[in-house]
């Protein structure tokens, strides 16, 4: 487990701590605390007397805060910023003893998890803040005046405030918490709809979405009179611009792409394709569920209109999820559930909502969730993720490198710009029975449609076997992921 | 490997290379679609009648090793059979794979097909095993649409 070994604070507020790994990180520590209700509430006048005990930073116990309420932000003091991170500085093995389920034994044979693509697994720190919520601060958020209703609160605010820094957003208020990616699409679908789209309007929607950012929008096209048009990909599974470009026109409303495929690993080049949105006055949705594990994201570098993500494939619980949106639109467009905690003041008469973000969070949320997606976005701000990305794509080239080799294997999805994820097919082989196979050998993959059946319907395959990695997965596994197809093509020779 | 054989045994292999019955009957006298949605796999399968009794029955459609291999085989214990012996061969199936029935143990007509039973040792394939079944069983009921769901 990664720990910090040394802290020393400096004058300006800022903290360098020194990690069990040797790494040095700068941290700006500011009170995150610009939420409205708690504005004021705890200020940090005297940031100093930090000390080191047991792998955690201990503040003065004068000090009325505990390090969840604060974010922190590293820079590398070590970065000369020369050259680029190499997949050589990344320690897979400290890395993997984060996280306790990969320790396992699964069949008899050691856990290898290339299923990342459906949920990551979550480290010990995430754990433990997600268990000290549920044994010392459980209890309903904004509503309390007493003890834990409070801290839980601030707990939930500050993962907040996390989000809002780790996808750089302008403000933590554009930062709605979710279940997951799905009803954050259903969401904006839902509310931007009923305000924006009309009968005869366009919501153009790529080739190879996955069915949570095809089905919302087909069910607001229906109920509105409007037409759901598919932007085509090419056969390495890249969407082609220039179609892209021709199909905006001045009945398109909404633009919704995914940032990175699930079920082929392209990273389509959204930055580029929003700009253009934007020069027909078009909004643009970005489904990140599958790019916020692999690289650092910055909304308001892509300029995105909305951006939408869940915790449980970057290392945090499932049931938390996130939608950034402009505040422009999110002030624009209605609710898309009602209940408690989102409104000013009710009467049958008529009521008024809240501002947001609690406009759009109605009932009590998934507060272990939060607060564990905040302890995710801390594991990944005290890692190196730009070296982890290295890994991640030193794996996916070693994969393809070794999969490739083997004649009755055909990769599906061979885009330029890939995250770690492979799609395979072997031929004359049903992946389901690849997907047994291997998991005989404990080794865990994806066998199916991946919620992508127009993918399928292009490659024209019923299903395909996918492995996605993460920065913990090794080269190791890539070669018994290797040997285990060779074993299943033995099995039905 | 042990619980791998139980499932992918020679049988099933060599059923999934050449299955049985595997082509349409123009004249069928029923016809029904069966769909695993959360896989993917799709058949079609065609029944020919005589009066009360399955005269021909094949299959077409895609899917994995075990869903092709317990159509194959499903073909060849029904045909023949009168349409009562066909629906309790299904409920045996049905029953054996979803573990509520030991076909060792207890009387049954299953024969060769005791041999899916390795099936219940992996519940993520159980529905693979009994996509025909449940579609021959609404062909014989007259319902056009069978779904493991």
């Amino acid at each position: 487990m990664i720990k910090v070994v040394d802290a020393k604070a400096n004058s300006d507020f800022s903290l360098d701590l020194t990690f069990n790994n040797g790494r040095r990180k700068r941290f700006c520590a500011k009170p995150y605390l610009e939420y409205e209700a708690f504005r004021g509430l705890q200020t940090i006048e005297n940031f100093t007397n930090v000390s080191v005990s047991n792998g955690t930073v201990c503040w003065p116990d004068d000090l009325d805060i505990s390090p969840d309420t604060l974010y922190l932000e590293g820079t590398d003091l070590d970065d000369s910023g020369t050259g680029a991170p190499s997949a050589l500085d990344w320690d897979v093995e400290a890395i993997r003893r984060d996280f306790p389920v990969l320790s396992q034994t699964v069949n008899g044979k050691p856990l290898v998890y290339l299923d990342n693509g459906a949920s990551s697994q979550v480290p010990q720190s995430v754990i433990d803040r997600t268990s000290k919520y549920l044994a010392e601060e459980h209890s309903n958020i904004h509503r309390g005046v007493h003890y834990l209703s409070q801290h839980a609160t601030t707990a939930y605010e500050a993962a907040r405030e996390k989000v809002k820094r780790f996808i750089n957003a302008p403000d933590v208020k554009e930062c709605i918490f979710v279940r997951g990616t799905t009803e954050g699409i259903n969401l904006v679908a839902q509310s931007y709809g009923k305000k924006f789209i009309g009968h005869g309007d366009e919501i153009l929607v790529s080739q190879m979405e996955h069915h949570s950012n095809i089905l919302p929008w087909q069910m607001i096209a229906e109920e509105r009179g409007a037409r759901v048009v598919m932007i085509p990909m090419n056969e390495r599974g890249e969407l082609i611009l220039d179609e892209y470009e021709n199909l905006l026109n001045e009945r398109t409303r909404i633009v919704a792409v995914t940032h990175v495929s699930n079920s082929l690993g392209t990273v389509n080049p959204v930055k580029a394709m929003i700009a253009t949105a934007h020069k027909f006055g078009v909004p643009v949705l970005v489904d990140a569920a599958q790019s916020v594990p692999h690289f650092p994201v910055d909304v308001q570098d892509l300029d995105a209109d909305f951006f939408v993500f869940s915790g449980h494939k970057m290392f945090g619980p499932t049931g938390s999820g996130v939608v950034y949106g402009k505040r422009k639109w999110l002030d624009a467009i209605p609710p898309y559930q009602t209940g408690g905690g989102m409104i000013r003041t009710v009467s049958f008469e008529g009521s008024t909502f809240a501002p947001i973000p609690e406009k759009f969070e109605a009932g009590t949320p998934a507060i272990a969730a939060g607060i564990g997606l905040g302890a995710a976005i801390d594991y990944l701000n005290s890692i190196d993720f730009k070296a982890a990305a290295a890994h991640e794509h030193d794996l996916l080239r070693y994969a393809e490198e070794r999969l490739g080799d083997i004649p009755q294997v055909r990769i599906i999805g061979t885009a330029e710009n890939k995250a770690s994820v492979l799609s395979f097919e072997i031929e004359g082989i049903h992946p389901h029975d690849i997907g047994t196979i291997l998991d005989q050998q404990g080794i865990a993959i994806r066998a199916g449609h991946h919620c992508a059946q127009p993918v399928m319907q292009f490659f024209d395959v019923p299903a395909t076997a996918r492995a996605s990695f993460a920065f913990y997965n090794t080269r190791e596994e890539v070669d018994k992921l290797a040997d285990a197809v060779l074993k299943v093509i033995e099995v039905f020779a | 490997m042990s619980e791998l054989n139980d499932l992918y045994q020679e049988v099933i292999l060599e059923h999934n290379k050449n299955p049985r019955n595997f082509r349409d009957i123009g004249d069928a006298d029923k016809m029904a679609d069966g769909k695993n949605p959360l896989c993917g796999d799709a058949l079609r399968v065609y029944v020919k009648m005589e009066g009360d009794m399955v005269s021909d029955v094949a299959f077409k459609g895609s899917g994995c090793a075990i869903s092709k291999a317990s159509a194959s085989m499903m073909t060849q214990a029904v045909k023949g059979r009168t349409r009562e012996e066909a629906e309790v061969l299904f409920n045996e199936f049905h029953r054996m794979v979803t573990g509520e029935l030991d076909a060792d143990a207890e009387d049954n007509h299953l024969g060769k097909l005791k041999i899916f039973s390795g099936v219940l040792e992996f519940p993520a394939r159980v529905k693979c095993a009994s996509l025909s079944w449940h579609t021959l069983n609404a062909a014989l009921s007259g319902k056009d649409v069978a779904s493991t769901e």
